[in-house]
């Protein structure tokens, strides 16, 4: 079976300027520290990039996660959930100079749950009546074109469409995996990082050990190798 | 109430009442999280933390260094796992919390309407930090349960219409103040409670909503535990 691992040094070679991006990771719990380093230092710049949150500015409460790449001014546009703990991120929204989708995490999950599973989207009641509901959003619908998100009602009750989240390439962190990339997530670092492996073109994992195929008992298994197209072993 | 006692410690004692023993729960930030220091002794919760698991425990006492494998909460502090406690990814965990799956959730509020809607993520121009997981949480909840002060410097929060962005609306079960506490039943507010010597005009002085007195009204009862 051919190797699926990847020096750090390639990484680059999967970066290119203007390309969508999606990195695992709750408050930067979760996200892979050397594979978004990697991306700063390729100098890939004007990404798209989908992500829960933009976790912590302060290195000393927490990890910075893609903060990051916010600080550095490599992210055109956010799709996310919460930019809450990271001023920087809100002053690039405030000042235009990063454009930022604000959705709720659990439709942000299911989007990219949605596009991973081969489905056309999904139908949620978050965010009915809200702010949410009245986002810009071009989809044509039985051929008929809309420009706003649509609210539909099914049997008396109001959702919301929502359209799947794809990237080009996921990154990932996980704390185990072996040679054929079975993951195995360590507690609240689990997060979107199986939903964003099924979601993107290419998936690279970052994982803090790598043991020999046959060492994680399948029941224990949290995603599928099949799904991993490149493993970054520990440094 | 209580004279040393601050509204945030008098309505997080009044809420800690509302759960019950064997309640799956969120709590949001801020107001709701001291809701667990004053649970009867008998009131066992199973906590809900959106970021992926069931059964928050206790901040550990050697937290591992950023970079290395950690537990963390929703804000992204090191805290812990109790035994009978479980982990997922975020699919699982807003299901849970979309899907109806918790007994209750406590939110802080910034406003409340009397068709109880609720505001509580952002005040446009000032504080856009991002929804995060309060629009899952406010529309699935079993029990939506709002936390807040009556007033904010003078301003009234409960209001007629919420003039703030909303998180969800008329999904508001149960508002808890340090002068009050309202139930909504098929969309009307009702005064269940007021605290200790606080009169049903004072409420309504401080109250925009219109909302109607129960016939079972009654004196406002908080947990006792530590006092």
């Amino acid at each position: 079976m051919k190797s699926k691992r990847l020096e750090i040094e390639q990484v680059a070679s999967f970066l290119r300027d203007g390309m969508t991006l999606m990195a695992g990771g709750f408050m930067g719990n979760g996200t892979p520290p050397r594979l978004i380093q990697a991306v700063l230092d390729s100098g890939v710049k004007d990404l798209t990039m989908i992500v829960d949150d933009t976790a912590f500015l302060d290195a000393t409460k927490g990890p910075e996660g893609i903060g990051l790449l916010v600080r550095n001014k490599r992210i055109k546009k956010l799709i996310t959930g919460h930019i809450g703990l990271n001023k920087e991120a809100q002053r690039q929204m405030i000042t235009g100079e990063m454009e930022i989708e604000l959705n709720p995490i659990g439709t942000l999950a299911e989007r990219i749950r949605a596009a991973g599973s081969g489905l056309g989207g999904v139908l949620t009641p978050t965010g009915v009546g809200t702010l949410v509901a009245d986002y810009k959003q071009d989809i044509t619908i039985n051929g008929q074109k809309f420009d706003q998100k649509q609210t539909i009602n099914i049997n008396g009750r109001d959702f919301l469409l929502e359209t799947p989240l794809t990237a080009e390439l996921a990154l990932l962190e996980a704390v185990k995996s072996d040679k054929f990339g079975n993951l195995v997530y360590y507690r609240t670092m689990r997060n979107h990082n199986p939903l964003m492996a099924l979601a993107a073109q290419t998936v690279i994992v970052e994982a803090h050990e790598v043991v020999e195929i046959g060492e994680i008992d399948p029941d224990h298994v949290m995603t599928p190798g099949i799904l991993i197209d490149h493993i970054v072993f520990p440094a | 109430m209580t004279q040393q006692m601050s509204a945030k410690e008098f309505i997080a004692r009044r809420i800690a009442l509302e759960l019950k023993d064997g309640d799956a729960v969120n709590l949001g930030i801020g107001l709701p999280t001291l809701v667990p220091n004053y649970l009867p002794a008998d009131v066992k919760l199973t906590l809900h933390s959106e970021n992926g698991f069931l059964g928050i425990g206790p901040v550990p006492e050697n937290i591992p260094p950023v970079g290395k494998p950690r537990v963390v909460n929703a804000g992204g502090n090191p805290t812990s796992i109790l035994p009978h406690g479980s982990t997922f990814d975020i699919s699982m965990s807003f299901a849970l919390m979309r899907g109806g799956h918790l007994d209750a959730a406590v939110l802080g509020g910034m406003q409340v309407s009397e068709e109880g809607d609720l505001a509580n993520w952002m005040v446009p121009g000032k504080n856009v930090p991002g929804m995060g997981g309060a629009m899952d949480l406010a529309v699935g909840a079993k029990q939506l349960i709002v936390a807040m002060e009556h007033t904010a410097n003078g301003e009234k929060k409960l209001l007629k219409k919420c003039t703030l962005p909303l998180t969800v609306k008329g999904r508001v079960a149960t508002v808890v103040t340090e002068k009050a506490l309202f139930h909504f039943h098929d969309g009307k507010m009702v005064l269940e409670e007021y605290a200790p010597g606080v009169t049903v005009e004072e409420i309504r002085a401080e109250t925009e909503a219109a909302f109607t007195v129960s016939e079972n009204l009654k004196e406002m009862v908080i947990s006792q535990v530590g006092l």
